[in-house]
């Protein structure tokens, strides 16, 4: 009976490990590792995969007209990358030598003859698929993911037609972009050395120990003026040890300091850079995306809202509330967005710092 | 006769009249009344022991001895601060020159920059994460770990959604690689550019990266490995950023990593989760990563359609140019650096293959004319930094110091000239060309190209 008894005992346990280690799968839809992830929805995936390849693979039903694109341009793309397209301001250009021709054979010309000074982005993209992609997934700027697959058909659309590759009138959608042809469809090459890491590498070096060289000449140096273009290297070094940084803001030294470093001059301590007061504040909180001391970029310079308020009573209470709330219409359409982040300490540091002209 | 000097004599403030962390203080957060007071102090006691004593320290020059030695120190003779008073730690305030820093005027906007990796005060082959270099395309968050996910789709049987509390318990790996952004170097294309190798060569940090392998992953989801030869990387930032990562050829190694260094990625490097795609350019590393999607054909993403390509003599692009060749440079000393004195050196830098592992480092100190073999530190590992170390005795004499390295693949790093013959002038990516630091007999060292 005793044997018996255990041996039920047994079967039970075994059936009864059986099906737990069958509700863990069920629990979780793994064999390997019970209990870890589980199903995306259909809801979940349609949310997140938006990419779209150069087949058209994921590219959603919709349609816009260059006309609709130009306005959605004007208000939203034209701070950054000019009126039409041609803006080297803050990123490289978007339009711009390419020409009807290079529609006709795939090939833009002017990325052999040079006469081109920048690599605009039609001249270089070779898929619209790639146009339409970025644009829904991350633009604008400063407010990725805020347009409407028809308002990025419409925008495509407006950018294809400043390169002449689609006429004015032209309605770009899901069903006709396929026959879009881009100016530099045939531009591009994966026959190199380094996709792959079995790939066969294009330059190869030498390996001669003596005598390499007929001479050595010194083809580039930095020219004198750019001495002091990144600071004072000095500040940029360890302050002890065998290698100290040289002292940038004054011409060479005659003769060398000697081993105890006397001499030299000692580079400051640049531990007070890090990030204090209202200029760090400015680029810390996301500011210096849009605003640049002398420059318009998304939004105005510091120096211009200087001058604008310059003067003016309570202009501190007035553009406080501003970075508060956001606000559009002073300086164009675009949106400031709120900045409700900040402390009411910080906002007054940073607005009484920007009405001083940044200084 | 009076010496002109004498009549209006500067008297010079006596020395080590305050302590080098007053100094410190001072150089970090301003005067205020307190320090301005401790200044008096420290200027009133110095000049009275000056006056009491002036023979003192002539006598220690003439012979006794070095003060650091016979003079007791602050730190020797009071008490210290108490444990955990900074408890995350941070470097000696000796050490706060070695930031990461931007090149000026090379972008407009910050959110879209690069900071760079001050290389030429590192030592071995682990970037502190303080200081591993940053670029990031549409600035960076603090991502909340608790609500990011990951999800696995395409070419899969099943389509699943990870937390990060998912993925530590998965099995993990800890190996060290080397990052380095396709366009490192890439200012010194046409001519030399910038004066320190911070700024040429700083887009470059090698940690060691823990996360669950690639391969785990999606054979859990039950990925199509043999019509599924590509994958998408998205990120999770403003940009979702989107590369294309050859499986073929990157499976094996990559890894979805949450970990660096021994702690948790920095938010600028992608916490909570990122892509580690060994000998592969940084972009492709793609950092708040949300989502992995298996595909048959590559995506042409922006990154690699736009900007990750490198424009031919012949007017053709090169895409998906990925892997990062083999190549070194030397780090003490390099640009910007001034030598004390002639004699002994320690010559060190760091050689690093995406194909493989480095198999020698040859040095010259005249330009490429003559080369010797340095010696590498261990550990020699799989697409990762390796330390290399040379002798020499320095005569004071210009010099020209190169290195030029060699991976487990026969791959020897190429002249500029060599690169620009073949590739011409109007790249940006991928310049692995062999590095060259002028030294003047002044011991101040400069960038220049050779040839």
């Amino acid at each position: 009976m005793y044997k018996l008894d255990k041996l039920t005992a047994r079967i039970g346990f075994a059936a009864l490990l059986v099906l737990s280690a069958h509700s863990a799968v069920a629990q979780s839809d793994s064999a390997k590792y019970p209990g870890i992830g589980r199903h995306a929805t259909m809801a979940e995936v349609a949310a997140w995969d938006i990419d779209v390849r150069p087949d058209f693979k994921g590219l959603p039903k919709g349609s816009g007209s260059v006309e609709k694109g130009q306005a959605i341009w004007e208000a939203k793309c034209a701070s950054c990358h000019g009126t039409f397209g041609e803006s080297n301001e803050i990123f490289t250009p978007i339009a711009g030598g390419t020409t009807k021709d290079d529609v006709k054979t795939g090939k833009v010309a002017s990325l052999k003859d040079m006469k081109q000074p920048q690599r605009t982005t039609l001249m270089k993209v070779p898929t619209v698929s790639t146009l339409w992609d970025y644009i829904y997934r991350a633009m604008p700027w400063n407010a990725p993911r805020s347009l409407t697959p028809d308002d990025t058909y419409a925008v495509v659309a407006f950018i294809l037609s400043l390169g002449e590759i689609v006429p004015d009138d032209f309605v770009l959608s899901d069903k006709n972009i396929a026959e879009v042809k881009m100016p530099n469809r045939n531009g591009m090459t994966t026959k190199h050395g380094f996709w792959n890491v079995k790939d066969k590498p294009d330059v190869n070096g030498s390996s001669c120990m003596h005598n390499c060289v007929p001479f050595v000449q010194i083809g580039s140096t930095l020219p004198d003026f750019a001495r002091n273009a990144h600071n004072n290297i000095a500040e940029q070094n360890r302050m002890y040890g065998p290698y100290r940084g040289v002292d940038t803001t004054k011409p060479p030294i005659k003769q060398l300091p000697g081993a105890s470093g006397q001499g030299l001059a000692h580079a400051a301590d640049t531990h007070s850079s890090a990030a204090k007061g209202p200029a760090a504040l400015f680029k810390n909180e996301n500011c210096s995306a849009c605003h640049a001391p002398n420059a318009k970029l998304v939004g105005p310079s510091i120096a211009d809202i200087a001058k604008k308020y310059d003067g003016q009573s309570g202009a501190v209470d007035k553009l406080m509330a501003k970075v508060k709330a956001g606000g559009a219409g002073v300086w164009g359409s675009i949106p400031m967005p709120p900045q409700a982040q900040l402390s009411d300490e910080d906002r007054k540091t940073l607005v009484t710092w920007i009405l001083s002209g940044g200084k | 006769m009076e010496k002109p000097a004498n009549r209006a004599r500067l008297v010079k403030a006596p020395e080590h009249f305050i302590s080098q962390e007053l100094i410190a203080d001072i150089n970090a957060n301003g005067l205020d009344e307190n320090r301005r007071g401790f200044l008096r102090k420290g200027f009133m006691s110095a000049l009275g022991g000056a006056a009491a004593g002036l023979t003192a320290p002539l006598a220690m020059a003439a012979g006794e001895g070095d003060p650091a030695i016979l003079e007791k120190q602050e730190w020797q003779t009071t008490l210290g601060k108490n444990v955990a008073t900074m408890p995350y730690g941070m470097p000696s305030i000796y050490e706060s020159n070695l930031i990461r820093r931007e090149s000026p005027g090379l972008t407009r906007v910050s959110a879209a920059s690069v900071a760079f990796t001050p290389l030429q005060g590192l030592f071995g082959t682990i970037t502190p994460n303080g200081l591993h270099f940053e670029r990031h395309h549409q600035g960076w968050y603090n991502l909340n770990p608790e609500t990011h996910r990951l999800m696995v789709n395409g070419l899969v049987k099943n389509p699943r959604v990870f937390t990060m509390n998912d993925l530590m318990r998965m099995p993990s790996v800890s190996r060290t690689h080397f990052i380095e952004c396709g366009a490192n170097t890439g200012l010194e294309w046409g001519n030399v550019a910038v004066p320190t190798v911070q700024y040429t060569h700083g887009m470059l940090s090698c940690c060691e990266f823990t996360g669950v392998p690639l391969k785990v992953l999606l054979e859990e989801c039950g990925a199509d490995l043999k019509k599924g030869k590509f994958m998408l990387a998205e990120g999770g930032d403003g940009s979702g950023m989107t590369r294309t990562i050859n499986l073929e050829s990157c499976l094996n190694d990559t890894i979805v990593a949450w970990a660096m260094n021994g702690e948790m990625l920095r938010p600028e490097n992608g916490f909570p989760l990122r892509l580690v795609v060994p000998g592969v350019q940084g972009v492709s590393w793609v950092k708040w990563l949300r989502r992995l999607e298996v595909g048959d054909m590559p995506w042409n993403a922006k990154d690699e359609a736009v900007h990750y390509i490198e424009l031919m003599p012949d007017g053709s692009h090169r895409q998906y140019a990925s892997i990062q060749e083999c190549k070194s440079v030397i780090t003490t000393p390099s640009g910007g650096q001034q030598l004390l004195d002639k004699g002994f050196y320690n010559v060190s830098g760091m050689a690093w293959s995406g194909r493989g592992k480095i198999r020698r480092v040859d040095v010259s100190f005249d330009g490429g004319n003559n080369w010797r073999t340095a010696r590498l530190e261990t550990p020699i590992l799989d697409k990762s930094i390796t330390r290399f170390n040379i002798d020499w005795v320095w005569d004071g004499s210009p010099a020209i110091l190169q290195s030029r390295a060699m991976d487990d693949t026969g791959y020897i790093q190429p002249t500029i000239k060599k690169l620009r013959d073949v590739r011409g002038t109007r790249s940006i990516y991928h310049n692995n060309a062999i590095q060259s630091w002028k030294l003047d007999s002044n011991g101040e060292v400069s960038n220049v190209q050779v040839g």
